[in-house]
Protein backbone atom coordinates (compact mmCIF):
# COMPACT_ATOMS: atom_id res chain seq x y z
CA UNK A 1 0.00 0.00 0.00
CA UNK A 2 2.94 2.38 1.03
CA UNK A 3 4.74 1.59 -1.95
CA UNK A 4 1.42 1.94 -4.29
CA UNK A 5 1.29 5.70 -2.69
CA UNK A 6 4.71 6.70 -3.01
CA UNK A 7 4.30 5.33 -7.12
CA UNK A 8 0.90 7.55 -7.34
CA UNK A 9 2.37 10.43 -5.97
CA UNK A 10 5.60 10.23 -7.33
CA UNK A 11 7.26 10.07 -4.08
CA UNK A 12 10.37 8.87 -5.78
CA UNK A 13 11.13 11.65 -7.95
CA UNK A 14 10.34 14.51 -5.41
CA UNK A 15 12.98 13.25 -2.98
CA UNK A 16 15.31 13.76 -5.55
CA UNK A 17 14.08 16.89 -6.60
CA UNK A 18 14.58 18.36 -3.15
CA UNK A 19 18.43 17.12 -3.30
CA UNK A 20 18.66 19.01 -6.48
CA UNK A 21 16.35 22.20 -4.80
CA UNK A 22 18.72 22.10 -1.75
CA UNK A 23 21.98 22.50 -3.65
CA UNK A 24 20.70 25.95 -5.14
CA UNK A 25 21.37 27.84 -1.94
CA UNK A 26 24.16 30.19 -1.78
CA UNK A 27 26.28 28.39 0.47
CA UNK A 28 26.21 25.48 -1.25
CA UNK A 29 27.58 27.03 -4.74
CA UNK A 30 31.28 26.09 -5.87
CA UNK A 31 31.43 27.15 -8.96
CA UNK A 32 35.42 29.12 -9.19
CA UNK A 33 34.63 32.13 -11.53
CA UNK A 34 38.24 31.13 -12.81
CA UNK A 35 39.43 34.53 -15.03
CA UNK A 36 37.71 37.02 -12.85
CA UNK A 37 38.99 34.94 -9.71
CA UNK A 38 42.48 33.24 -10.26
CA UNK A 39 42.66 29.95 -8.23
CA UNK A 40 45.82 30.04 -5.47
CA UNK A 41 47.36 26.70 -6.64
CA UNK A 42 48.85 24.29 -4.50
CA UNK A 43 52.88 24.81 -3.24
CA UNK A 44 54.07 21.77 -5.15
CA UNK A 45 52.33 22.37 -8.03
CA UNK A 46 53.90 21.48 -10.99
CA UNK A 47 53.47 24.30 -13.54
CA UNK A 48 55.99 26.27 -15.69
CA UNK A 49 59.52 25.42 -15.41
CA UNK A 50 61.62 28.08 -14.02
CA UNK A 51 65.32 28.56 -13.81
CA UNK A 52 66.46 30.11 -10.54
CA UNK A 53 68.98 32.24 -10.07
CA UNK A 54 70.96 33.49 -6.94
CA UNK A 55 69.83 36.62 -5.73
CA UNK A 56 72.38 37.91 -4.35
CA UNK A 57 74.52 38.12 -7.43
CA UNK A 58 72.06 37.55 -10.32
CA UNK A 59 74.12 34.74 -11.32
CA UNK A 60 72.41 31.43 -12.34
CA UNK A 61 72.15 28.52 -9.77
CA UNK A 62 72.96 26.17 -12.84
CA UNK A 63 75.52 24.17 -12.89
CA UNK A 64 75.44 22.64 -16.33
CA UNK A 65 75.77 19.33 -14.80
CA UNK A 66 73.44 18.05 -17.76
CA UNK A 67 71.57 15.93 -14.85
CA UNK A 68 68.09 16.91 -16.13
CA UNK A 69 68.18 16.46 -19.60
CA UNK A 70 69.63 13.21 -18.56
CA UNK A 71 66.52 12.28 -16.36
CA UNK A 72 63.93 13.46 -19.18
CA UNK A 73 61.92 10.63 -20.16
CA UNK A 74 60.94 13.00 -23.19
CA UNK A 75 64.43 14.18 -23.84
CA UNK A 76 63.31 17.75 -24.33
CA UNK A 77 65.58 19.79 -22.33
CA UNK A 78 68.99 21.16 -24.31
CA UNK A 79 71.66 21.75 -22.00
CA UNK A 80 74.72 24.27 -23.47
CA UNK A 81 77.84 25.40 -22.06
CA UNK A 82 81.07 26.51 -22.25
CA UNK A 83 84.48 25.63 -19.56
CA UNK A 84 85.70 28.89 -18.68
CA UNK A 85 89.52 28.47 -19.41
CA UNK A 86 90.19 30.82 -16.04
CA UNK A 87 88.21 28.74 -13.42
CA UNK A 88 87.89 24.99 -15.05
CA UNK A 89 84.32 25.20 -14.51
CA UNK A 90 81.15 24.38 -16.55
CA UNK A 91 78.83 27.41 -17.47
CA UNK A 92 76.26 27.75 -18.88
CA UNK A 93 75.54 29.40 -21.99
CA UNK A 94 71.73 28.02 -23.48
CA UNK A 95 68.93 26.15 -21.95
CA UNK A 96 65.86 25.15 -24.10
CA UNK A 97 62.72 23.55 -22.64
CA UNK A 98 60.01 22.76 -25.04
CA UNK A 99 56.85 22.84 -22.97
CA UNK A 100 55.00 21.58 -25.44
CA UNK A 101 56.08 18.39 -25.13
CA UNK A 102 56.49 18.48 -21.62
CA UNK A 103 54.10 16.08 -19.00
CA UNK A 104 55.15 18.11 -16.09
CA UNK A 105 56.26 14.78 -14.20
CA UNK A 106 58.87 16.82 -12.05
CA UNK A 107 61.77 13.95 -12.43
CA UNK A 108 64.05 16.68 -13.77
CA UNK A 109 63.40 18.85 -10.88
CA UNK A 110 64.35 15.69 -8.90
CA UNK A 111 67.16 15.21 -10.46
CA UNK A 112 68.47 18.56 -9.90
CA UNK A 113 71.49 18.79 -7.42
CA UNK A 114 71.49 22.63 -7.00
CA UNK A 115 67.86 23.36 -7.20
CA UNK A 116 68.18 25.41 -10.25
CA UNK A 117 65.25 24.17 -12.05
CA UNK A 118 61.98 24.40 -10.48
CA UNK A 119 58.09 23.80 -11.39
CA UNK A 120 56.48 26.66 -10.54
CA UNK A 121 53.12 27.70 -9.56
CA UNK A 122 52.51 29.46 -12.98
CA UNK A 123 49.99 27.44 -14.96
CA UNK A 124 48.47 29.80 -18.14
CA UNK A 125 50.98 28.45 -20.18
CA UNK A 126 49.05 28.93 -23.65
CA UNK A 127 50.74 30.71 -26.30
CA UNK A 128 50.07 31.84 -30.30
CA UNK A 129 52.82 29.81 -31.57
CA UNK A 130 54.20 26.36 -31.26
CA UNK A 131 57.48 28.60 -30.88
CA UNK A 132 56.05 30.19 -27.77
CA UNK A 133 56.16 27.12 -26.28
CA UNK A 134 59.99 26.61 -26.43
CA UNK A 135 61.42 28.40 -23.55
CA UNK A 136 64.85 29.97 -23.64
CA UNK A 137 67.29 30.93 -21.12
CA UNK A 138 66.16 34.05 -20.47
CA UNK A 139 62.07 33.17 -20.47
CA UNK A 140 63.16 30.40 -17.90
CA UNK A 141 65.06 33.05 -15.48
CA UNK A 142 62.48 35.61 -15.96
CA UNK A 143 59.55 33.15 -15.88
CA UNK A 144 56.35 33.84 -18.02
CA UNK A 145 54.21 36.53 -17.49
CA UNK A 146 50.44 35.59 -18.79
CA UNK A 147 47.76 38.49 -19.42
CA UNK A 148 45.52 39.24 -16.48
CA UNK A 149 42.34 39.49 -17.12
CA UNK A 150 40.41 42.70 -17.54
CA UNK A 151 37.16 42.17 -15.69
CA UNK B 1 21.97 -14.77 -33.20
CA UNK B 2 18.73 -14.04 -31.89
CA UNK B 3 15.40 -14.52 -33.72
CA UNK B 4 14.48 -11.38 -35.78
CA UNK B 5 11.11 -10.07 -34.54
CA UNK B 6 10.90 -7.84 -37.57
CA UNK B 7 10.80 -9.48 -40.95
CA UNK B 8 13.31 -6.88 -42.06
CA UNK B 9 16.64 -7.11 -42.77
CA UNK B 10 19.61 -6.53 -40.62
CA UNK B 11 20.81 -2.89 -40.45
CA UNK B 12 23.82 -2.15 -39.96
CA UNK B 13 24.84 1.00 -37.59
CA UNK B 14 27.88 2.78 -36.47
CA UNK B 15 28.03 4.31 -33.20
CA UNK B 16 31.24 6.39 -32.37
CA UNK B 17 34.12 7.05 -32.05
CA UNK B 18 33.33 10.38 -31.46
CA UNK B 19 30.11 10.21 -29.59
CA UNK B 20 29.81 11.20 -25.91
CA UNK B 21 28.19 7.99 -24.51
CA UNK B 22 31.01 6.09 -25.67
CA UNK B 23 33.24 7.52 -23.04
CA UNK B 24 36.21 8.47 -25.14
CA UNK B 25 37.02 6.82 -29.12
CA UNK B 26 35.20 3.85 -28.84
CA UNK B 27 33.62 2.61 -31.81
CA UNK B 28 30.61 0.02 -32.11
CA UNK B 29 29.27 -1.67 -34.69
CA UNK B 30 25.78 -2.35 -34.16
CA UNK B 31 23.96 -4.95 -36.02
CA UNK B 32 20.09 -3.65 -35.40
CA UNK B 33 16.69 -5.75 -36.34
CA UNK B 34 14.28 -2.30 -35.67
CA UNK B 35 15.18 -1.49 -32.37
CA UNK B 36 16.43 -4.68 -31.46
CA UNK B 37 20.35 -5.24 -31.08
CA UNK B 38 21.45 -8.08 -32.61
CA UNK B 39 25.31 -8.11 -32.18
CA UNK B 40 27.76 -5.57 -31.81
CA UNK B 41 31.33 -5.21 -32.82
CA UNK B 42 33.91 -2.82 -31.07
CA UNK B 43 36.49 -1.33 -32.56
CA UNK B 44 39.62 -0.06 -30.54
CA UNK B 45 42.78 1.26 -30.83
CA UNK B 46 42.05 5.01 -31.57
CA UNK B 47 44.25 6.34 -28.21
CA UNK B 48 46.76 3.48 -29.14
CA UNK B 49 49.94 5.52 -28.10
CA UNK B 50 52.34 2.41 -28.01
CA UNK B 51 52.66 2.43 -24.12
CA UNK B 52 54.06 -0.71 -23.74
CA UNK B 53 56.47 0.01 -26.94
CA UNK B 54 57.51 3.22 -24.99
CA UNK B 55 58.48 1.12 -22.02
CA UNK B 56 61.00 -0.56 -24.10
CA UNK B 57 62.93 2.74 -24.92
CA UNK B 58 62.58 4.37 -21.10
CA UNK B 59 64.92 3.74 -17.73
CA UNK B 60 62.53 2.37 -15.26
CA UNK B 61 62.41 5.76 -13.36
CA UNK B 62 61.45 7.12 -16.95
CA UNK B 63 58.44 4.94 -17.36
CA UNK B 64 56.81 5.82 -14.13
CA UNK B 65 54.80 8.88 -15.35
CA UNK B 66 53.90 7.05 -18.50
CA UNK B 67 51.69 4.61 -16.48
CA UNK B 68 49.45 7.60 -15.21
CA UNK B 69 48.38 8.49 -18.64
CA UNK B 70 46.62 5.11 -19.79
CA UNK B 71 44.03 4.93 -17.28
CA UNK B 72 44.24 8.60 -16.61
CA UNK B 73 40.83 8.63 -13.71
CA UNK B 74 42.80 6.21 -11.85
CA UNK B 75 46.81 7.57 -12.29
CA UNK B 76 47.15 6.74 -8.78
CA UNK B 77 46.67 2.84 -9.03
CA UNK B 78 48.18 2.27 -12.26
CA UNK B 79 51.75 4.12 -10.28
CA UNK B 80 51.10 1.70 -7.69
CA UNK B 81 50.83 -1.34 -9.81
CA UNK B 82 53.99 -0.37 -12.28
CA UNK B 83 56.27 0.66 -8.95
CA UNK B 84 54.78 -3.05 -7.11
CA UNK B 85 55.99 -4.51 -10.39
CA UNK B 86 59.00 -2.92 -10.14
CA UNK B 87 60.13 -3.28 -6.53
CA UNK B 88 59.49 -7.06 -6.91
CA UNK B 89 62.29 -7.39 -9.55
CA UNK B 90 64.65 -5.33 -7.48
CA UNK B 91 63.34 -7.55 -4.34
CA UNK B 92 63.16 -4.09 -2.22
CA UNK B 93 59.80 -3.26 -0.20
CA UNK B 94 58.56 0.02 0.76
CA UNK B 95 58.70 1.38 4.49
CA UNK B 96 55.62 0.96 6.48
CA UNK B 97 54.81 4.52 6.60
CA UNK B 98 55.46 4.61 2.64
CA UNK B 99 53.03 2.00 2.09
CA UNK B 100 50.49 3.24 4.62
CA UNK B 101 50.28 6.52 2.24
CA UNK B 102 50.30 4.43 -0.68
CA UNK B 103 46.98 2.90 0.29
CA UNK B 104 45.53 6.40 1.32
CA UNK B 105 45.80 7.97 -1.48
CA UNK B 106 44.87 4.35 -4.10
CA UNK B 107 41.78 4.49 -2.12
CA UNK B 108 41.20 8.36 -2.62
CA UNK B 109 41.47 7.46 -6.29
CA UNK B 110 39.36 4.54 -5.92
CA UNK B 111 36.65 7.23 -4.89
CA UNK B 112 37.31 9.57 -7.24
CA UNK B 113 37.28 7.18 -10.53
CA UNK B 114 34.04 5.74 -8.76
CA UNK B 115 32.64 9.21 -8.53
CA UNK B 116 32.89 10.13 -12.39
CA UNK B 117 31.90 6.72 -13.28
CA UNK B 118 28.78 7.43 -10.87
CA UNK B 119 28.73 11.32 -12.87
CA UNK B 120 29.21 9.68 -16.18
CA UNK B 121 26.85 6.89 -16.19
CA UNK B 122 24.19 9.10 -15.26
CA UNK B 123 24.62 11.11 -17.12
CA UNK B 124 24.27 8.54 -20.51
CA UNK B 125 21.08 7.35 -18.55
CA UNK B 126 19.76 10.52 -18.64
CA UNK B 127 20.44 11.93 -14.82
CA UNK B 128 22.12 15.15 -15.44
CA UNK B 129 22.02 16.59 -12.02
CA UNK B 130 24.85 13.67 -10.62
CA UNK B 131 27.51 14.61 -12.66
CA UNK B 132 28.02 18.27 -11.02
CA UNK B 133 28.04 16.37 -7.31
CA UNK B 134 30.16 13.90 -8.18
CA UNK B 135 32.75 16.49 -9.78
CA UNK B 136 32.19 19.15 -6.65
CA UNK B 137 33.47 15.67 -4.42
CA UNK B 138 36.63 14.33 -7.05
CA UNK B 139 37.60 18.19 -6.86
CA UNK B 140 38.37 17.70 -3.25
CA UNK B 141 40.35 14.19 -4.08
CA UNK B 142 42.41 16.20 -6.98
CA UNK B 143 43.39 19.42 -4.33
CA UNK B 144 44.49 16.55 -1.44
CA UNK B 145 46.45 15.30 -4.90
CA UNK B 146 47.63 18.40 -5.55
CA UNK B 147 49.02 19.90 -2.65
CA UNK B 148 50.49 16.12 -1.91
CA UNK B 149 52.16 15.89 -5.02
CA UNK B 150 51.82 19.10 -7.39
CA UNK B 151 49.35 17.41 -10.01
CA UNK B 152 45.88 16.45 -10.21
CA UNK B 153 44.99 14.10 -13.44
CA UNK B 154 48.26 12.76 -14.19
CA UNK B 155 49.93 12.56 -10.42
CA UNK B 156 53.05 10.75 -10.59
CA UNK B 157 52.59 10.06 -7.28
CA UNK B 158 54.66 7.09 -5.94
CA UNK B 159 58.54 6.46 -7.43
CA UNK B 160 59.80 3.22 -7.08
CA UNK B 161 60.90 2.40 -3.78
CA UNK B 162 58.49 4.47 -1.76
CA UNK B 163 57.75 7.88 -2.29
CA UNK B 164 59.20 10.91 -2.81
CA UNK B 165 57.17 13.55 -1.15
CA UNK B 166 56.47 13.50 2.83
CA UNK B 167 53.10 14.24 3.02
CA UNK B 168 52.28 17.63 3.79
CA UNK B 169 50.94 19.51 6.84
CA UNK B 170 47.10 18.83 7.49
CA UNK B 171 47.12 16.13 5.39
CA UNK B 172 45.65 13.57 7.90
CA UNK B 173 42.90 16.62 8.53
CA UNK B 174 41.72 16.72 4.90
CA UNK B 175 41.87 13.43 4.62
CA UNK B 176 39.18 12.65 7.33
CA UNK B 177 37.47 15.58 6.67
CA UNK B 178 36.89 14.10 3.23
CA UNK B 179 35.62 10.99 4.58
CA UNK B 180 33.64 12.65 6.53
CA UNK B 181 32.19 15.12 3.77
CA UNK B 182 31.77 12.09 1.32
CA UNK B 183 29.41 9.80 3.64
CA UNK B 184 26.59 12.02 3.37
CA UNK B 185 26.70 12.90 -0.10
CA UNK B 186 26.82 9.34 -1.48
CA UNK B 187 23.77 9.36 0.61
CA UNK B 188 22.89 12.27 -1.32
CA UNK B 189 23.15 10.19 -4.87
CA UNK B 190 21.44 7.45 -3.49
CA UNK B 191 18.24 10.09 -2.72
CA UNK B 192 18.56 11.09 -6.27
CA UNK B 193 18.84 8.14 -7.98
CA UNK B 194 18.49 4.87 -6.27
CA UNK B 195 14.42 5.04 -5.79
CA UNK B 196 14.16 6.96 -8.91
CA UNK B 197 11.58 4.88 -11.48
CA UNK B 198 13.49 5.91 -14.57
CA UNK B 199 16.70 4.98 -13.39
CA UNK B 200 15.53 1.77 -12.03
CA UNK B 201 13.75 0.81 -15.28
CA UNK B 202 16.68 1.86 -17.06
CA UNK B 203 19.11 -0.28 -15.37
CA UNK B 204 17.67 -3.40 -13.65
CA UNK B 205 17.58 -6.46 -15.35
CA UNK B 206 20.01 -4.51 -18.21
CA UNK B 207 23.24 -6.25 -19.42
CA UNK B 208 23.04 -8.86 -17.11
CA UNK B 209 26.23 -11.09 -16.99
CA UNK B 210 26.36 -13.97 -14.98
CA UNK B 211 29.17 -15.26 -12.71
CA UNK B 212 29.96 -18.36 -14.79
CA UNK B 213 30.24 -15.73 -17.74
CA UNK B 214 32.09 -12.99 -16.10
CA UNK B 215 34.52 -16.23 -15.11
CA UNK B 216 34.76 -16.79 -18.90
CA UNK B 217 35.28 -13.60 -20.17
CA UNK B 218 38.03 -12.90 -17.61
CA UNK B 219 35.87 -9.93 -16.19
CA UNK B 220 37.01 -8.46 -12.96
CA UNK B 221 36.35 -6.12 -10.56
CA UNK B 222 32.77 -4.51 -9.30
CA UNK B 223 31.49 -6.31 -12.24
CA UNK B 224 32.19 -9.47 -11.09
CA UNK B 225 31.21 -8.80 -7.26
CA UNK B 226 27.89 -7.95 -9.08
CA UNK B 227 27.12 -11.20 -10.08
CA UNK B 228 27.98 -12.12 -6.50
CA UNK B 229 31.84 -13.87 -6.41
CA UNK B 230 33.93 -12.46 -3.39
CA UNK B 231 36.75 -11.78 -5.53
CA UNK B 232 39.19 -8.67 -4.70
CA UNK B 233 42.49 -8.67 -5.22
CA UNK B 234 42.86 -6.78 -1.54
CA UNK B 235 41.72 -9.33 0.02
CA UNK B 236 42.98 -12.67 -2.47
CA UNK B 237 46.40 -11.79 -2.54
CA UNK B 238 46.84 -8.94 -0.28
CA UNK B 239 49.77 -6.13 -1.55
CA UNK B 240 50.92 -2.89 0.31
CA UNK B 241 49.43 -4.49 4.13
CA UNK B 242 45.90 -4.37 2.60
CA UNK B 243 45.21 -7.80 4.83
CA UNK B 244 46.35 -5.73 7.78
CA UNK B 245 42.99 -3.25 6.96
CA UNK B 246 39.26 -4.43 7.97
CA UNK B 247 37.14 -3.79 5.08
CA UNK B 248 34.07 -5.77 3.37
CA UNK B 249 33.29 -6.89 0.03
CA UNK B 250 30.19 -5.99 -0.79
CA UNK B 251 28.61 -8.28 -3.38
CA UNK B 252 25.29 -8.37 -4.76
CA UNK B 253 23.70 -11.34 -6.95
CA UNK B 254 21.22 -10.05 -10.14
CA UNK B 255 24.83 -9.30 -11.82
CA UNK B 256 22.53 -6.15 -14.06
CA UNK B 257 23.58 -2.67 -14.12
CA UNK B 258 21.61 -1.69 -11.16
CA UNK B 259 23.45 -3.88 -9.06
CA UNK B 260 26.93 -2.54 -10.26
CA UNK B 261 26.09 0.53 -9.31
CA UNK B 262 24.82 -0.51 -5.81
CA UNK B 263 28.23 -2.24 -5.38
CA UNK B 264 30.10 0.58 -6.91
CA UNK B 265 28.32 2.99 -3.97
CA UNK B 266 29.67 0.55 -1.64
CA UNK B 267 32.83 0.09 -2.57
CA UNK B 268 33.01 4.29 -1.87
CA UNK B 269 32.09 3.60 1.59
CA UNK B 270 34.50 0.78 2.33
CA UNK B 271 37.03 3.26 0.90
CA UNK B 272 36.76 5.44 3.22
CA UNK B 273 36.53 3.11 6.37
CA UNK B 274 40.39 1.76 4.54
CA UNK B 275 41.51 5.67 4.81
CA UNK B 276 39.95 6.25 8.59
CA UNK B 277 42.45 3.21 9.45
CA UNK B 278 45.32 4.44 7.37
CA UNK B 279 45.05 7.97 8.62
CA UNK B 280 44.81 6.35 12.08
CA UNK B 281 48.02 4.36 11.15
CA UNK B 282 50.58 6.71 9.81
CA UNK B 283 53.81 6.95 11.82
CA UNK B 284 56.89 8.68 11.70
CA UNK B 285 59.43 7.06 9.54
CA UNK B 286 61.20 6.78 6.26
CA UNK B 287 59.18 7.03 3.14
CA UNK B 288 61.79 5.98 0.65
CA UNK B 289 64.03 2.07 0.70
CA UNK B 290 66.99 2.13 -0.43
CA UNK B 291 67.57 1.61 -4.42
CA UNK B 292 70.01 2.56 -6.03
CA UNK B 293 70.42 5.94 -7.92
CA UNK B 294 70.55 3.67 -11.47
CA UNK B 295 67.74 1.14 -11.34
CA UNK B 296 69.60 -2.53 -13.00
CA UNK B 297 67.04 -5.00 -11.80
CA UNK B 298 68.76 -8.71 -11.77
CA UNK B 299 67.23 -10.59 -15.09
CA UNK B 300 63.79 -12.45 -13.87
CA UNK B 301 60.25 -10.80 -14.43
CA UNK B 302 57.60 -10.13 -12.31
CA UNK B 303 53.74 -9.97 -12.58
CA UNK B 304 52.41 -7.98 -10.19
CA UNK B 305 48.10 -7.32 -9.83
CA UNK B 306 46.55 -5.09 -7.98
CA UNK B 307 42.91 -4.29 -7.30
CA UNK B 308 42.31 -1.14 -9.32
CA UNK B 309 39.37 0.52 -9.53
CA UNK B 310 38.02 -0.74 -12.51
CA UNK B 311 39.30 -4.61 -11.64
CA UNK B 312 42.53 -6.38 -11.79
CA UNK B 313 45.44 -4.31 -12.81
CA UNK B 314 47.71 -6.16 -13.68
CA UNK B 315 52.04 -5.38 -14.79
CA UNK B 316 54.08 -7.77 -16.26
CA UNK B 317 57.98 -6.75 -16.17
CA UNK B 318 60.59 -8.78 -18.10
CA UNK B 319 64.42 -7.58 -17.16
CA UNK B 320 67.46 -8.62 -18.86
CA UNK B 321 69.40 -7.12 -16.42
CA UNK B 322 70.07 -3.36 -18.03
CA UNK B 323 68.67 -0.44 -17.11
CA UNK B 324 65.32 -0.46 -19.59
CA UNK B 325 62.91 -3.21 -19.32
CA UNK B 326 62.90 -5.65 -22.04
CA UNK B 327 58.91 -5.99 -21.82
CA UNK B 328 56.23 -4.48 -20.21
CA UNK B 329 52.89 -5.70 -20.55
CA UNK B 330 49.82 -4.14 -18.95
CA UNK B 331 47.00 -6.47 -18.07
CA UNK B 332 44.40 -3.40 -18.23
CA UNK B 333 41.00 -4.25 -16.73
CA UNK B 334 38.78 -2.24 -18.98
CA UNK B 335 40.22 -4.08 -22.39
CA UNK B 336 39.55 -7.46 -20.54
CA UNK B 337 36.24 -6.08 -19.25
CA UNK B 338 34.95 -4.47 -22.91
CA UNK B 339 35.40 -7.76 -24.50
CA UNK B 340 31.87 -8.81 -22.90
CA UNK B 341 30.15 -5.67 -24.15
CA UNK B 342 28.41 -7.70 -27.30
CA UNK B 343 27.31 -10.86 -24.88
CA UNK B 344 25.64 -8.06 -22.93
CA UNK B 345 24.19 -5.69 -25.53
CA UNK B 346 22.97 -9.07 -27.65
CA UNK B 347 18.84 -8.73 -27.58
CA UNK B 348 18.59 -5.50 -25.82
CA UNK B 349 17.76 -2.45 -27.40
CA UNK B 350 20.15 0.27 -28.56
CA UNK B 351 19.13 2.62 -25.86
CA UNK B 352 20.86 0.24 -23.43
CA UNK B 353 24.08 -0.38 -25.17
CA UNK B 354 24.69 3.38 -23.77
CA UNK B 355 23.78 2.09 -20.39
CA UNK B 356 25.81 -1.04 -20.97
CA UNK B 357 28.88 1.12 -21.88
CA UNK B 358 28.94 2.95 -18.86
CA UNK B 359 28.15 0.24 -16.63
CA UNK B 360 31.49 -1.67 -17.61
CA UNK B 361 33.47 1.80 -16.54
CA UNK B 362 35.89 2.00 -19.75
CA UNK B 363 38.63 4.74 -19.76
CA UNK B 364 39.66 4.61 -23.55
CA UNK B 365 43.34 5.32 -22.65
CA UNK B 366 43.92 1.94 -20.92
CA UNK B 367 41.82 -0.25 -23.56
CA UNK B 368 43.79 1.21 -26.47
CA UNK B 369 47.34 2.12 -24.05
Amino acid sequence: MRDFLRKVFLADLFEGLWVTLRAQHPKNIVTEQYPAARPKVAERYRGAPRLNINPENGETLCIACDLCALACPENLIVVGWERNPETKRKELTTFTYDTSRCMFCGLCEDACPVDALELTQDFELASYSREGQIFDRQMLEEGIHPTPYKH
Amino acid sequence: MPETFLDSTELVLNMGPQHPSTHGVLRVILKLDGEKVMGTECVIGYLHRGVEKIGENRTYAMFNPYVDRMDYVAAVSNGLGYCLAVEQLLKVEAPPRAQVVRVILTELNRIASHLLWLGTHALDVGALTPLFYCMREREDVMNIYEKYCGARLTTHAFRIGGLIYETYQGFEQECLEFCDKLLPRIDEYEELLTANRIWQKRLVNVGVLTAEECKDYGVTGPMLRAAGVKWDLRKAQPYSGYETYDFDLPTRTNADSFDRYIVRLEEMRQSVRIIRQGVGRLEVGPVMAKVPKVIKPPIGEAYVSIEAPKGELGYYIVSDGSTQPYRVRVRPPSFVNLQSLDKMCRGGLVADVVAIIGTIDIVLGEVDR
